[in-house]
């Protein structure tokens, strides 16, 4: 059978401008091969910075931002689609190949419907009547389990969730019949709840119509349930391909490896939990417009331990951050710390009660102003509450640095000038300057790469035991609560479905929602999808 | 705590969630009435208490107490300032904006035919820069960052530095002083005919052109950058259209409610502000009006220019509010 894909040598290069410097030309992918036969899937997986958006988008031959593919070939059904002309190009995109986006929310156009959206490529490169696409649109929002399939395609993109969006956004990948798709993390911003059902959606679909796919994710979980092969990248560069059940089972590369056995921290739970050292009793919440987002949370965590609130968007776990903190009162209920009850807000709290609670954020980036020095950042909070000038200050910032692993060098480089995980270090080591007894941790490793994750995560480990930290960790993902946990709090929907002792919380048997919010877990190994989605069926078939 | 409060508020608040566009609507025509009662009371007081009297400007030397005291009853004067502010507001509503002190003559009458001279400036300087202003943004995006587009940026800039007067005089000096190709001073009259108007306009529509152009332009400019990187933009280029329909379908429906703010507040200051446009011309409009009315003190219709400019203003700003809602899908089509 011919490739239907083939792509040789290809190189991919940017433009880039550091600030005060002359622009300079970067490689960002370099001699990728690989080639893909009609109906299979090949899985691209990296971290940030891989390149495997940009090859995925090489498919399309199209560079985003100041991107260009300056070498190799990347040949569909023979032709070079790096040597068509603009008119020629565009004759390609949209028809014979399509491309699925990470972000279906912000890819969709606001202003028009979202069938429109879905059938106009298909129309405007003449391959189906209006009616025959509309006909189509409808049959693959049935297929992609979209509801009411008929009237769905008059919706806009705000009047439709998140998970259903990225659906759709297949189906307007699928609907002009074209040879390949460039999947490009298309659940990553997802629920994990949500993000099965978009996988197997997309799983069925491609099954269905006969189409070959480029997968790209970070998750290596998620591309062993969809993929045939698996490529794996690094710095532009690959550094394994074959098949999943090799990549998976038997990697041949160090990198590899990393990427399979990552998670690998163990905690041991701390055996007394009756503590109530960080407590918040019987909150109830509400944003001003009398939406109720909390009721009747009660939570507490011990000195020195961990305790990991999960739960998915819109279940109120980020919110318990926001009243922990004073920044929403709650509406009824308080917060207490080492005995004490603080005010309910932020601005009636005492400097003393400020410092003893601090707070990491998600985005690192957005949390820090791109203007001051690492030194001035974490600095700032050792002025503010005990008042150190001068080279005292500087001496505890450097031993600050130090306890998060970052060397003398960076206490006069900008937010700008660091990755991902060392701004996330910048931001603990700014929590640690205050001092505290407690840190809130609103998903501090969410934005970051599972590597990078985890270095945080044991950074933060370790810290706790030096200093005695209590922990209220909030995230989505249930892997980080089996590594770092103490006790666990379940949250759905503003009220805590479970709370206990991570041994008992993540042991059956469960309440529907935590089994549910489990099983959805993408697991690393193969066949994973289809025996979650046959047990579900049995269950369903049960009731 | 506030358990009356909520129960009547829970109707609009009912209202406003099955009818989020009519009730952004209703909320928006009725903050508009608000503000310009606001405005009324404020160009009264402020009148008010400004220092000055017509009764001893008018009668200069002969200004004896009694003659004094005979204008000012003859005026109403005598009596307090909310009686006279409750008749004024009440003859405003109605369009009688009583009789000018100076002239004797209806001020409604009279302001008609300034108001139109006013409009009829503001109407021609309007359809030149808006399409100019929307057609130069667009081209400075299609040659972003190249030479074009810096171009207009700063030349439009420099034209907006300067102040209004300062065009004005600048443009006569050039065109009437050395090349004699155009008309000085701009006064038009009942009995002109259209092509001699036009032709007398030519130089103050020249100048407002300069000073709004400069704005309207960066603002298209700038929306259209902005949904020109949203990510539905690459969707619409991954999925193989051509530039113009992407533009027209996809980015311009996005980009409108930006435009349609800026233009509506220039066109405002288009009328509103052109006040020393017309003196340097000598143009018969609204503007100039008031400022001879002003030096002698002419209340009645100091007032009612300021109220109707006010009126103009708020009006048009609510219209650019309104239709910027209009372009709003989410508000369009709730959930």
């Amino acid at each position: 059978m011919p490739d239907l894909l083939k792509v040789s040598g290809l190189k991919i290069e940017a433009t880039v401008y550091p600030p005060g410097e002359d622009p300079q030309r970067v490689t960002i992918v370099e001699e990728v091969n690989f080639t893909l036969e009609k109906g299979k899937v090949l899985g691209l997986i990296g971290e940030s910075g891989a390149g495997k958006s940009t090859i995925g988008l090489a498919a399309l031959a199209y560079g985003r931002g100041g991107v260009e593919i300056t070498g190799g070939k990347v040949e569909l059904n023979g032709e070079d689609l790096l040597s068509l002309s603009k008119s020629g190009i565009r004759k390609v995109r949209g028809a014979r190949v399509c491309y699925v986006s990470q972000s279906a929310a912000a890819s969709f156009n606001p202003a028009h419907k979202l069938g429109d959206q879905v059938i106009e490529a298909t129309v405007r490169h003449g391959l189906m009547s209006r009616e025959d696409a509309r006909r189509r649109a409808d049959h693959l929002f049935d297929v992609l389990g979209l509801p009411e399939p008929k009237t769905f395609g008059k919706r806009y993109p705000h009047q439709v969730s998140g998970g259903q969006l990225q659906r759709a956004m297949t189906a307007m990948a699928l609907c002009s019949n074209p040879d390949l798709i460039v999947f490009d993390e298309p659940t990553t911003a997802l629920d994990v709840t949500t993000q099965i059902d978009v996988l197997a959606a997309i799983k069925h679909a491609i099954e269905e119509t006969d189409t070959a796919a480029l997968y790209i994710t970070h998750d290596l979980a998620v591309v062993a349930q969809i993929s045939d092969d698996i490529m794996v990248l690094k710095s532009g560069k690959t550094v394994e391909h074959g098949s999943v059940a090799q990549v998976i089972e038997a990697p041949r590369e160090d990198y590899t490896r990393a990427l399979v056995n990552v998670r690998s921290i163990r905690h041991e739970e701390k055996q007394d939990q009756s503590e109530h050292f960080f407590e918040m009793a019987g909150i109830d919440a509400a944003y001003s417009g009398g939406v109720k987002v909390l009721s009747d949370v009660s939570l507490h965590v011990p000195k020195g331990q961990t305790l990991a609130i999960v739960g998915e968007s819109g279940s109120g776990k980020s919110t318990m951050a926001r009243v922990a903190t004073g920044l929403l009162p709650p509406s009824a209920g308080s917060v207490s710390l080492g005995g004490e009850v603080l005010p309910p807000a932020l601005k009636q709290r005492s400097r003393d009660q400020l410092r003893k609670l601090q707070l990491i954020y998600q985005m690192a980036d957005t949390a820090m102003n791109p203007r001051q020095t690492v030194g001035n950042i974490i600095g700032r909070p050792l002025t503010f509450y005990e008042g150190l000038r001068g080279s005292a200050r500087k001496k505890r910032v450097q031993e600050l640095l130090d306890q998060i692993e970052m060397g003398s060098g960076f206490h006069d480089r900008y937010p700008a000038e660091l990755s991902g995980g060392q701004k996330q270090r910048v931001a603990i080591a700014r929590a640690l300057a205050a001092g505290p007894e407690v840190i809130i941790c609103d998903e501090p490793t969410s934005a970051l790469d599972p590597l990078v994750a985890d270095g945080i995560l044991k950074l933060l480990l370790d810290l706790q035991k030096q200093k005695d930290l209590a922990y209220v960790f909030i995230t989505h993902d249930i892997a980080i609560v089996r590594a770092i946990a103490d006790s666990v709090a379940v949250m759905f929907q503003g009220e805590l479905v479970r709370f206990g002792p991570k041994s008992e919380v993540l042991s059956p048997p469960f309440d529907d929602y935590t089994d549910l919010l489990l099983k959805s877990v993408p697991e690393m190994r193969l066949g994973w999808l289809e025996e979650v989605l046959a047990s579900r069926k049995m269950s369903a078939g049960g009731n | 705590m506030t358990t009356p409060e909520t129960t009547s508020f829970a109707g609009i608040r009912r209202f406003s969630a099955r009818f989020p566009l009519a009730s952004r609507i209703l909320e928006r025509l009725l903050l508009s009435l608000l503000l310009l009662f606001a405005v009324s009371v404020m160009i009264f007081g402020g009148i008010e208490a400004l220092p000055g009297d017509f009764a001893s400007t008018y009668l200069g030397q002969s200004a004896t107490p009694e003659a004094v005291a005979r204008i000012r009853s003859e005026l109403g004067l005598d009596q307090s300032i909310v009686t006279r502010y409750v008749d004024w507001l009440g003859g405003a509503m109605t369009g009688d904006f009583g009789n000018s002190w100076a002239s004797g003559q209806s001020v409604g009458e009279q302001i008609g035919k300034r108001l139109g001279n006013s409009l009829f400036l503001a109407f021609f300087a309007a359809i030149v820069a808006v399409p100019l202003a929307v057609g130069l943004g667009l081209l400075a995006v299609r040659f972003r960052n190249k030479l074009p587009d810096k171009l207009i940026n700063i030349l439009s800039l420099a034209a907006v530095s300067l102040p209004e007067f300062f065009v004005g005089y600048l443009l006569i000096l050039i065109f009437v002083v050395t090349y004699g190709a155009a008309v000085f001073p701009s006064t038009v009259y009942d009995s002109m005919s259209l092509l001699d108007r036009l032709n007398a306009i030519v130089l103050p529509v020249a100048t407002l052109v300069l000073v709004v152009l400069a704005h309207m332009m960066r603002m298209t400019r700038a929306a259209i950058i902005q949904v020109m990187s949203s990510a539905y933009m690459e969707t619409a280029e991954l999925k193989g259209l051509g530039a113009l329909r992407a533009i027209i379908k996809h980015a311009a429906p996005n980009a409108l409610a930006p435009i349609i703010n800026v233009v509506a507040l220039n066109l405002a200051y288009l009328i509103v502000g052109v006040v020393v446009v017309e003196v340097v011309f000598v143009y018969p409009g609204m503007g100039q009006y008031m400022v001879d009315a002003v030096t002698v003190r002419d209340l009645p219709v100091v007032q009612a220019c300021g109220l109707i400019f006010a009126a103009i203003y708020i009006g048009l700003n609510m219209t650019a509010d309104i239709l910027a809602i209009l372009a709003n899908p989410r508000l369009r089509h709730p959930r």
